[in-house]
């Protein structure tokens, strides 16, 4: 009964239920443009700021904050002069130098772990598990003066070799998500290659790596980025004096908001940054599908 | 009637905190009973190889012609031997057993002109660190006395000792987990463990920029430093309350607010209507892998007094004056929430992202169901879709809000914890751990930093117990499953 009656008005509310539709769609649009915008606003504005090439009365170099968002005049000034007046080449080599040595070290470690904890059974498997857990709760930075004082006993502060100790030792305890994904991968696969004579070795290097390619790019990636976006621990380890030696990160800050600031700087500052931006960002967006599994299997897993 | 009742509940659950505490020790000391039993049997059952290795590390093995691994124990217990009886000093600073005694004492020397000052802080330092070795060792000899009585059980079953390569071949196979954890535990203990223990120790001291290490003697104090944050006018029992109460409310708005924002935002995405999808996921994407001190320095700069934001509102008429987003003293919530919201910026991705994630794997099979029970948009959305996602990402949540009470870096790059409040280092926008930051860092007042990391940890800590209980009754619920 009901159906027959709806169905003798069903052309006139269909069209209106797609009109409605379309509306919808429409007003999606609208508020996802809108958000990008918004997103891309301050981005676009540091990129805006890299090439904003204006000069005073004295026709010098404005540098500082204006209040205009779209430049007056382009050039590639602030560039050369990030290059030539900067020690920025030698930040950049620097963590360059760090990031690359403490991303292997550290991916080796975290995989390692993670697979241990995952596959293998031994005593005090469940005793290294709650030390991870209560471990992670203390901030990271409050053992960090400790560490300065161990580094600097060991006569190690103020160089990049420690900064990549460092890295590379907490390693250890961000095994979480890598250990989520070697969860799934079925026991009997490693159960038969083990009957085929393999030892535990052979299975991890020989089995489970070649069938890992997710998980070692999301650990990996993220062990690479991590030394150009830390900013707590360089800073701490590295002091403000010894400019030499400074990752970008710390630089950069420090062109800001050091002990002898030139408030002339901040589109010098700007150019650094995309310099540092491009690499990064691009490396995550190639990157992006790996990224994503490992951010929903390590949140879902909690 | 009820009051009785309650009465009982709280007496039921008190004896059973009680009970449960018991059981712990009285497992404890079975444990320890069977484990000194154990070491008992193992030392009258061994042969006299194995007996000499309770004495000397090692001398077991040699006893079974393992050289290498016997002088490898032998190497290791000169050395330990060696660091505890003459204490080689580091800057001027015993490691080994007199480093025990100045674990203590904490140094005697005040120091004039012609003798240097006992350093207070390395002696500290260096007693936890001989602490650590100590276990390390006791560990080491323990598997050396272990190693050797397995070399006595195969000679009794009539196989051989196992030779050094043996040995090596074990690392790799069944015991390949000792093998890969070594290292990372290695690195832990030393760069975390170690460093932890140091630094909750220090909470018990008055350490701080009065007794600078090295020219002042400090000392233990007891809870002083805690004591001191209910009484007295110091930093920290003034801007103790409220610096936990923001901490709090940011916790409490940085979760929220980044948990709806990035569901909502996922839920758009990913309407059926909407094309392009991997673009717009993109252009958020670019968001998380944009290093946070370029983005939150650029957000300070846009916010300036004279920056774009502000001269932009100006020109639409909407102020007049110039508003100081992140630096307005006579009102602290203005910079709050400026942060709060720039903080939706930053965070929203992220939880889109993984929201994404779990729509598209929301089970078909609910919606199938759903369909046929005749349910419209509306119904399966408010009935599956929502209930479905706070189910998947309950343990996100709590994740993300203890994160939120650790987060360090959108505050400092943000505001420093400014606007400032006078006479004291804590600003108006400080959490607890950029002030603890600030105060060990910057202001060397170790001890009250120490106590702030402490109650950090107890907060973070409750957090994690309630929610993991919770966690667990999730696990066994099988609504979803």
């Amino acid at each position: 009964m009901m159906k027959q009656m709806s169905g003798a008005q069903a052309p006139v509310k269909y069209r209106s239920v797609k009109a409605a539709e379309r509306s919808s769609t429409a007003v999606s649009y609208l508020i996802l443009i809108l958000l990008s915008l918004i997103w891309l606003y301050p981005i676009l504005w540091i990129i805006l700021n890299s090439i904003r090439t204006e000069y005073n009365d004295q026709n010098q170099l404005i540098g500082i904050v204006v209040s205009h968002y779209f430049p007056k005049q382009l050039g590639f000034e602030n560039f050369v002069n990030l290059f030539r007046n900067t020690l920025f080449p030698r930040w950049f080599l620097n963590t360059l130098f760090v990031s690359s040595i403490s991303f292997v070290l550290s991916t080796l470690l975290t995989l390692t772990v993670a697979y241990v904890m995952s596959k293998l059974r031994f005593s005090f498997r469940k005793k290294f598990l709650n030390l991870a857990i209560i471990l992670g709760l203390f901030p990271g930075f409050m053992s960090m003066i400790a560490i300065y004082y161990i580094l600097k006993a060991l006569q190690l502060t103020q160089t990049l070799f420690a900064l990549i100790l460092v890295y590379s030792a907490g390693a250890g305890l961000g095994f979480y998500v890598a250990k989520g994904f070697f969860d799934i991968i079925p026991n009997s696969l490693i159960e038969s290659a083990r009957l085929d004579g393999a030892n535990n070795a052979k299975v991890f290097t020989k089995i489970i790596l070649p069938i890992s390619k997710p998980i070692i790019i999301y650990t990996a990636l993220l062990a690479f980025t991590g030394p150009w976006m830390d900013f707590i621990f360089a800073r701490v380890i590295l002091g403000e004096t010894n400019r030499e030696m400074h990752t970008v990160a710390v630089g950069l800050y420090y062109m800001l908001y050091g002990e002898r600031v030139d408030s002339n700087v901040f589109t010098i500052f700007t150019a650094g940054c995309v310099i540092v931006a491009i690499p990064i960002v691009s490396l995550f967006l190639a990157m992006q599908k790996y990224y994503i599994e490992g951010v929903t299997a390590g949140s879902v897993k909690g | 009637m009820q009051n009785l009742e309650q009465r009982v509940g709280k007496h039921c659950r008190f004896s059973r905190f009680i009970s449960g505490f018991a059981r712990f020790f009285r497992r404890t000391w079975n444990g320890m009973q069977k484990r000194i039993k154990a070491f008992a049997f193992r030392f009258k059952d061994g042969s006299v190889g194995t007996k000499l290795s309770h004495f000397v590390a090692g001398a077991g093995n040699f006893y079974h012609k393992q050289f290498i691994k016997g002088s490898l124990y032998l190497l290791l217990y000169v050395g330990f031997l060696y660091l505890m009886i003459f204490s080689p000093e580091v800057n001027s600073t015993p490691i080994g057993f007199k480093a025990l005694i100045n674990f203590i004492t904490l140094g005697t020397e005040a120091g004039d002109i012609f003798t240097p000052t006992d350093n207070s802080m390395l002696m500290l330092l260096f007693g936890v660190v001989t602490i650590g070795i100590i276990f390390i060792y006791v560990f080491a000899h323990m598997s050396s006395i272990s190693s050797s009585y397995k070399a006595d059980l195969d000679v009794r079953d009539g196989r051989h000792p196992s030779t050094f390569k043996e040995d090596l071949n074990d690392l790799m196979d069944g015991r390949f987990h000792v093998a890969m954890l070594t290292p990372a535990l290695i690195g832990i203990i030393v760069f975390t463990v170690l460093p932890t223990i140091f630094m909750i120790l220090i909470a018990f001291t008055n350490f701080d920029s009065a007794h600078p290490a090295g020219q002042v003697l400090f000392d233990w104090v007891g809870f002083e430093n805690f004591a001191n944050i209910f009484s007295g006018t110091g930093e920290i029992s003034v801007r103790f309350g409220p610096v936990l109460g923001w901490t709090m409310v940011w916790a409490f708005f940085a979760t929220s607010t980044n948990y709806i924002g990035g569901i909502l935002l996922a839920l758009l995405i990913n309407k059926k209507q909407i094309k392009l999808k991997k673009l717009w996921r993109t252009v958020f994407v670019i968001t998380i892998a944009l290093p946070q001190f370029i983005s939150l320095l650029a957000m300070r700069n846009l916010l300036s007094e004279y920056g774009p934001i502000n001269s932009f509102l100006i020109n639409v008429g909407f102020i007049d004056q110039p508003i100081q987003f992140l630096a307005n003293a006579s009102n602290p919530w203005t910079a709050r929430i400026t942060i709060i919201v720039i903080n939706i910026w930053i965070g929203v991705p992220y939880t889109m992202l993984m929201t994404s994630g779990i729509l598209m794997n929301v089970p078909a099979d609910l919606y199938e169901a759903a369909q046929i029970d005749g349910a419209n948009k509306r119904q399966t959305f408010f009935n599956i879709t929502v209930p479905y996602i706070l189910f998947v990402t309950a343990p996100y949540l709590i994740t993300s809000f203890i994160g939120n009470i650790t987060s360090f870096n959108v505050i400092y790059l943000l505001t420093g914890g400014a606007p400032t409040v006078s006479g004291y280092k804590a600003g108006s926008t400080d959490l607890l751990v950029t002030w603890l930051y600030k105060l060990t860092i910057d202001e060397s007042e170790y001890n009250i930093g120490s106590v702030v990391a402490i109650i950090t940890f107890i907060i973070t800590a409750t957090v994690t117990l309630i929610s993991y209980r919770r966690s667990k009754t999730y696990k066994e619920e099988d609504a979803f499953q």
